[in-house]
């Protein structure tokens, strides 16, 4: 362990009282799925937008046994997924990974791993706006009663709106869902692709939103449904390509712009999906 | 004129008061509704008209007074209840349609809302019901893609009236729905306003200072000044014969052309 960390810091940076609160919300979020649990956020050693509810979260999950990964739009090598790791090796000498099968917990932002997950791992997601009826009604007082009495409808008259303008449901990522039947919720702006990897999944999902101070969660096993319509029903979809590194057609794939002639490949989002499988390749070919 | 009253009025008010701290908002107001049957309630502006509405709507809390609808109470109903009424059984048009539409979202969603906040999940059968109302209420149906922004006040207050009566309620709260219209759009969407009531069998409580209004629109009149019911009976019979001194002021008042 650093020695320097376990002189100058608590363990993963926050106090202990913090992690109390923190670890309430958490467990209250996790008893409600779905629902919007506020709590006090502390000023973190970084600006807002570039994870501070995530990086709370982590830190009040965090014991010194954890391996942690840290993903930012699925890459583990960016400089917000950098930046993180570092942060979180310091504060509290855990170790690090980049393989999802190996980490007990992951911060992502943006993207649920290839991978499927497994029941001892908690998934952490930064989230910018928690609140899925922001843009429809402004008032916090208002979209507050609406959570309390199930009024969605506005929910579904936005992808009205979609259909009408566009022909089909032009969302392409922060695809409303409903979580246990209950609570309409965010799934943070991750793809669409990743709506179906939400329900059932066996790991811990917590989503944490500095800023906005509210973390909700989802238990494992929730059962979480994307909002759609009868003759409009949800679909998951990806670029129509393979990937051109580990030539993967299941995968979440990231336009890459590479001259200034048009030229463009599309890669996996998911750089350790995608190191995982050409290794493989390699090996089976050598 | 008016349909046969049945057994039971629709919504039937006792002793309402609301006061703004010691200034009185209304006071004692009582009165039935019967289905069927359209209510205009007269004033100058400050009479209490509008806030009577508002506690009838359930805007705001009244201070005393019971209110029952279709027999249940409405100021012991829980809040889910009560909004859940006032989504399907009640409507409300304002006086400024910008207050009762959403003026970002395109005619077809604004007609949709109430269906989709009650269940709707269909979006084809959606689309055709609010092709269906634009048409009740004279608006091209090649418009139901454009947004409220985009239309004249009169097809605002139109759409309005649309938006609401989707979900066929049983009950319309108006205040002043032709407030701020030109007179001939005026003539035009109370000659739809009437149709409307009639084809639907709707009770109405119709809050207006347009005297022309309530002689076409309303089988009974209620007076209101300084917070007070001062005269109320058959809208032609008051406003014929005005017994109190205030009625026979605002009858008088109104210009001749």
């Amino acid at each position: 362990m650093n020695v320097a960390s376990a002189d100058n810091y608590n363990f993963a940076y926050l106090d202990e009282q913090t992690k109390r609160m923190l670890r309430r919300a958490i467990l209250k979020a996790l008893a409600v799925p779905g629902y919007q649990v506020p709590f006090a956020p502390r000023e973190m050693p970084m600006p807002y937008g570039w994870g501070t509810g995530g990086v709370q979260v982590s830190a009040a999950c965090l014991v010194p046994e954890d391996r942690l990964k840290v993903i930012d739009q699925g890459a583990d090598d960016t400089t917000n997924a950098v930046s993180i790791r570092k942060f979180f090796q310091r504060v509290a000498g855990v170790a690090t990974t980049e393989t999802t099968t190996e980490a007990t917990v992951i911060q992502t932002r943006h993207r649920i791993p290839e991978t499927p997950l497994k029941e001892d791992q908690i998934l952490v997601y930064q989230v910018p706006i928690p609140e899925p009826l922001r843009f429809l009604e402004p008032r916090e007082t208002e979209t507050r009663r609406m959570h309390a009495l199930e009024e969605y409808g506005l929910m579904h008259v936005k992808l009205y709106e979609d259909i009408a303008r566009h022909g089909e449901i032009a969302t392409a990522y922060a695809w409303p869902v409903m979580a246990e039947g209950r609570y309409v919720m965010t799934p943070s702006p991750i793809p669409k692709f990743d709506n179906p990897k939400l329900s059932d999944c066996p790991a811990i999902q917590l989503f944490g939103a500095g800023r906005e101070a509210r973390i909700h969660a989802l238990p494992p096993w929730t059962k979480v449904v994307s909002l759609d319509f009868e003759d409009h029903p949800f679909q998951a979809s990806k670029a129509d390509h393979a990937c051109e590194i580990c030539g993967s057609c299941e995968s979440y794939l990231d336009e890459v712009i590479t001259d200034d002639q048009g030229g463009r490949m599309f890669v996996c989002s998911d750089t350790d999906f995608c190191s995982t499988r050409s290794n493989a390749q390699q090996s089976g070919a050598a | 004129m008016n349909t046969r009253p049945e057994a039971a009025p629709l919504l039937s008010v006792r002793g309402l008061a609301k006061y703004y701290g010691t200034r009185i908002g209304c006071t004692d107001v009582s009165f039935d509704l019967w289905p069927g049957e359209v209510l205009g309630i007269v004033g100058e502006s400050g009479s209490g008209k509008s806030t009577l509405l508002s506690c009838l709507a359930g805007h705001q809390q009244p201070d005393r007074g019971e209110i029952h609808f279709d027999g249940r109470d409405l100021l012991a109903m829980s809040e889910p209840e009560r909004r859940r009424l006032s989504r399907t059984e009640q409507a409300f048009v304002h006086q400024n349609p910008r207050d009762g539409l959403r003026m970002g979202i395109s005619a077809g969603g604004n007609i949709g809302e109430r269906l989709m906040a009650v269940g709707a999940r269909n979006y084809g059968q959606i689309r055709e019901t609010g092709l269906d109302w634009l048409g009740r209420v004279e608006i091209a149906g090649a418009r139901i893609d454009d947004r409220p922004s985009a239309f004249s006040g009169g097809m605002q207050q139109r759409l309005q009236i649309a938006r609401n009566l989707v979900t066929a309620p049983r009950l319309v709260f108006m205040d002043e729905p032709t407030g701020g219209l030109d007179v001939s759009v005026q003539a035009r969407l109370l000659d739809l306003l009437r149709g409307l009531v009639r084809d639907l069998g709707l009770s109405v409580v119709l809050v207006t200072h347009d005297l022309a209004v309530v002689r076409l629109l309303a089988h009974r009149l209620m007076v209101m000044k300084s917070g007070q019911v001062v005269e109320q009976g058959v809208t032609d019979q008051v406003l014929d014969d005005p017994q109190h001194g205030y009625t026979q002021l605002l009858v008088s008042s109104v210009l001749q052309v």
